[in-house]
């Protein structure tokens, strides 16, 4: 299992990822849906998550809301903003560049 | 969300908390619900708190946040000790509106640029003279045909604009019976567009308006004295109002702000110079100054020196036709004299120069105060840091980092600086407007714009943070280099506060000296002027300016005077060309047993009627007073001072004087009086050769001469002399419509206007000193105190041990009283060094006198001992029995 926060600022882009597809998750949900379509690989662990959830809305990337689940319990929801979708395809390609371009060394070396 | 929402929420934190706790509380829920293990869910927070924290410093302005909850603890603080935090806001809500109030003043005063186009290019023209001591001085007024060569001078460089000094002149918009006062500048028709001025109603007055001696009726109002006099009526333009022998036609108001170019006094009308027609030719009559606007790129030095050459060259042109040239270093340095042109962007007035040098002293005492206030806080809080010193230690334990600390005492320190600032601006607003009126000679109100705008604002704002910084830094320094281990122990090093303590002791002792020693110095100054000997006893004399139409007979006059002298509660009344002491002055060569005239030292003339000396209670040393029917310049009293100077202090009685009259023609004159002096003008001056002539007088060709001015002497049975001031007024006119008594006034407050300034600055320097003395008894009664508490346990043991209670006196007091008198010494230093800033404003008084150097010294000493007092029996009466139990 490999700690996301080695590696810079991805994070942050799935979470955006997430949101992006399936608007409306509350923290918990962000955290299985990042472990599940990883496979397990990645976890994302609450002392990460919610610093950044909080430090992204206040960038304006994504918002949040109180609902009322069917359980009764109350829970807060994410969602992206246009901010956040400029900021996503941003930083989806700078992803891509930097991946791109390690593989490449990778390949090379 | 932005910067508003972290603002926002650093004001209502507990919302954010418990947000934050609700969204982790059911992401662990959702775990559980998962299947996860409750403890184990928990866990995998981690540090719970810090997660929350972290996510709060988010969302938070953090540092807005911990500023907002040292504010509170502050406050909580503040109001927790409501006796030192009372002192310390009032001591310093009282410096800090003394110091803004000065401000005020001083920046109205002095700094203020007037309210036109560009004030930093206008300059005004002075030069160097030699006053009757031979002391050198400066002057600015002018000439008519010197401006119109000086303007021709500098053409193509600057514009020169002659602006006369502001005088009070008696118009009327209907009948003489409605005759008013309002504040008349000449100004050279292009003034107003040079100025860049604008009006609010009709037109200004314009260069076409300014080319004919009399021939342009024309003024333009200030909008304040539209405002007063015609409550802002529109229709006040082509109103026409008669002043002296000229009909004036209102042609203009200006836009409100400009009030003249004389600071201290607003002026009501603007006239053209041309309107001024007996002046505009005449090379001897000064009565404006020269202003000078540079034109963009010029340099004023250049400017300068033409101006001078020109003045010179006219001066030269002038010396030549002079018969008797007087003193030769005078002729020189009249052909030489220095010119300068100084900024006039304040504005220029005879105020600003009396008053110039007086406020910037009343500034500095009023910084001293300031500065013995600021002490005095650090001291009521240095002695409170110890009380503290356990809570610092404690936060320093669970990791407050010194800036942290520093920030919380600051904060603390700051809102006492905020509050005492709020006080100190009421306290401002009302003593500034008290402290013009009392400059106000009688009749001749100053009037200030005193606006609390932004720079008022900014300086009170400025000086709360630097007031802060000062009192507030020191201890909060301390008060965060706190050692944890050493004072959770309670056994921090007591020596090194005390050392601080007593420097500030030391500091307040000095600088409360110095303000005492100036004060002192101005009060002896003050007094010495006040009881200047005047002659004549000046109480319950009535003064009436009185002014005819046209020159009336000295039948018409006598009649009046016969009139007075019946009023019931009269004494006695007479005549006089005016009051003495009225700041007018004749004066003329004398010949007389083989002197002749002394161009530095001339003589006074006053015309007066019999029965004056009577009135005034001049007594008579020899001959008589003047007879009915007796004129100038047949007769002649004269005063012991001219005896001495003329007859060599010899009975001049039976003798003869001659005088110069028009035309450099003698007149000869019996002396048939000799009276005891009297003062003629200033009181800083030594009584001068006076020759007293009748008030009736014939012309060159020996004809009777009317007269169109004079003053009624009214010496009144009742205690107040203005109780009868309205009946005179009405007996002069009455039957004698073309009498008319412009002004009325009382010889005493003519003598005390003649010390207003001395007495302004007595007064305050006085307040400012008592304030200081209370400030600094304060400081040290605080800082005794805090040493005998800090002492208890050894007192008690000392006591215990027997020691005797004169001992623990000395023990107590030592240390503070050598701190005491170190400063004074300081002091003392600081005032006979600062003597010579202060000479000018001195009268016969010396910082090296004894008197002025005792007089701080018993003061402060017996203040400080009378704050030592309680302290110091306290520390006697320490129960060594119960104080040991307790500890």
């Amino acid at each position: 299992m490999a700690k996301t926060d080695s590696l810079q600022g991805s994070l942050d882009l799935m979470v955006l990822k997430i949101l992006s597809r399936r608007p409306n998750l509350h923290g918990y949900a962000i955290m299985t849906a990042i472990k599940e379509m990883s496979d397990e690989v990645l976890r994302v662990e609450e002392g990460s998550l919610y610093p950044a959830l909080h430090r992204m809305e206040e960038a304006g990337w994504i918002k949040a809301s109180w609902i009322t689940k069917d359980t009764g319990r109350r829970a807060r929801i994410y969602e992206l903003t246009t901010t956040g979708k400029n900021q996503l395809s941003s930083e989806e390609a700078r992803w891509q560049a930097v991946t791109a371009a390690v593989n490449q060394v990778l390949r090379m070396a | 969300m932005s910067i508003w929402s972290r603002i926002a929420h650093a004001f209502r934190p507990g919302s954010l908390d418990r947000e934050l706790e609700e969204e982790l509380q059911s992401h662990i829920d959702e775990a559980v619900e998962s299947g996860r293990d409750p403890e184990e869910a928990r866990r995998a927070f981690g540090r719970f708190l810090q997660t929350r924290e972290q996510s709060r410093d988010i969302r938070v302005a953090t540092w807005l946040d911990s500023l907002r909850a040292d504010a509170v603890f502050g406050w909580r603080q503040i109001v927790k000790r409501k006796v030192t935090s009372g002192a310390a806001i009032l001591s310093l809500a009282l410096a800090i509106g003394a110091c803004t109030s000065a401000f005020r003043l001083v920046d109205a005063m002095l700094l203020r640029p007037l309210p036109v186009a560009d004030p930093g290019s206008l300059f005004v023209l002075r030069y160097e003279v030699l006053d009757n001591d031979d002391k050198k001085d400066t002057a600015d007024s002018f000439e008519y045909p010197l401006f119109r060569q000086l303007r021709t001078a500098v053409r193509g460089q600057a514009e020169v604009m002659a602006i006369s000094y502001a005088s009070q002149v008696d118009l009327t918009f209907g009948s003489d019976e409605e005759m008013e006062k309002a504040y008349r500048q000449y100004v050279s028709g292009w003034t107003f567009e040079t100025l860049g001025l604008r009006p609010e109603l009709g037109r200004l007055l314009a260069a076409n308006d300014d080319t004919k001696p009399g021939g342009h009726p024309y003024a333009v109002l200030s909008h304040d004295f539209w405002k007063r006099r015609f409550g802002g009526d529109r229709n006040v333009i082509g109103r026409t109002f008669r002043q002296g022998t000229s009909t004036y036609e209102i042609v203009g108001v200006l836009t409100a702000g400009f009030t003249g170019t004389e600071t201290g006094t607003m002026t009501d009308l603007f006239v053209p110079t041309m309107m001024n027609s007996k002046a505009i030719d005449n090379p001897n009559w000064g009565w404006f100054r020269t202003w000078v606007r540079l034109k963009p790129g010029v340099e004023g030095e250049q400017v300068r020196q033409k101006l001078r050459a020109a003045m010179l060259a006219s001066r030269q042109e002038k010396a030549k036709a002079w018969k008797s040239p007087g003193a030769k270093h005078r002729t020189e340095q009249y052909l030489n004299a220095a010119v300068s042109l100084e900024s006039a962007a304040a504005g220029v007035s005879g105020m600003q120069q009396t008053y110039r040098r007086s406020m910037i002293i009343l500034g500095v005492l009023v910084a001293l105060v300031l500065l013995i206030a600021c002490a005095n806080v650090a001291n009521l809080l240095t002695a409170q840091a110890t009380a503290r010193a356990r809570e610092m230690a404690l936060r320093v334990s669970i990791g407050a980092g010194r800036a942290r600390l520093l920030q919380l005492v600051l904060m603390e320190s700051a809102l006492l600086a905020i509050i005492a600032s709020a006080l100190g601006g009421l306290f401002a607003a009302w003593s500034a407007p008290f402290v013009v009126s009392m400059i106000n000679p009688p009749d001749n109100p100053a009037r200030l714009v005193l606006p609390a705008d932004w720079r008022v604002l900014g300086f009170a704002v400025a000086l709360a943070l630097a007031v802060t910084i000062l009192f507030g830094l020191a201890p909060a320094l301390r008060a965060s280099s706190v050692k944890p281990a050493s004072a959770l122990k309670g056994g921090e090093d007591p020596h090194s506060k005390r050392r601080l303590m007593h420097a500030l002791v030391a500091a307040q002792v000095a600088f409360c000296f110095l303000v005492h020693f100036v004060a002192g110095m101005f009060v002896s100054s003050f007094d010495r002027l006040a009881n200047q000997p005047v002659g004549f006893p000046p109480d319950r004399l009535v003064l009436l300016d009185t002014q005819a139409k046209k020159d009336l007979p000295q039948g018409t006059w006598d009649q009046a005077l016969e009139k007075l002298r019946t009023v019931a509660g009269v004494e006695s009344a007479a005549l006089a060309t005016w009051p003495l002491m009225s700041g007018n002055a004749w004066t003329s060569g004398v010949w007389a047993n083989g002197h002749t005239p002394d161009r530095e030292q001339p003589v006074y003339f006053l015309g007066v009627s019999p029965g004056w000396l009577a009135t005034m209670k001049i007594p008579l040393l020899s001959g008589r007073e003047f007879r009915l029917n007796e004129a100038n310049p047949d007769f002649a009293i004269v005063n012991e001072a001219f005896a001495r100077r003329y007859f060599a202090g010899q009975d001049p009685v039976g003798r003869t004087l001659e005088t110069s009259g028009a035309k450099d023609k003698r007149f000869t004159a019996q002396i048939v009086g000799l009276v005891r002096d009297a003062r003629y003008g200033e009181l800083r001056e030594a009584i001068r050769p006076t020759v007293y002539v009748p008030f009736n007088s014939k012309d060159d060709n020996g004809v009777a001469k009317g007269t169109d001015w004079g003053a009624f002497i009214v010496r009144t049975s009742a205690k107040d002399p203005l109780q009868l001031a309205s009946v005179l007024r009405r007996e002069v006119s009455s039957g004698r419509p073309e009498l008319r008594v412009s002004d009325i006034s009382t010889q005493d407050a003519l003598i005390r206007s003649k010390t207003l300034r001395e007495r302004m600055l007595a007064t305050l320097s006085m307040f400012f000193a008592a304030v200081a003395l209370l400030l600094a008894s304060v400081g040290l009664y605080g800082v005794l105190d805090y040493s005998v508490i800090q002492r208890q346990r050894e007192i008690g043991i000392r006591l215990a041990l027997g020691a005797r209670s004169n001992d623990i006196m000395r023990r107590v007091t030592t240390e503070v009283f050598s701190m005491l008198i170190f400063g004074a010494f300081i002091g003392l230093a600081l005032g006979i060094a600062s003597e010579r800033y202060v000479e000018t404003l001195l009268f016969q008084v010396k910082a090296l006198q004894l008197s002025v150097m005792l007089w701080p010294a018993v003061t402060i000493l017996g203040a400080s001992v009378l704050a030592a007092l309680p302290p110091v029996f306290r520390a006697v009466h320490i129960d060594p029995a119960s104080m040991l139990r307790s500890e």
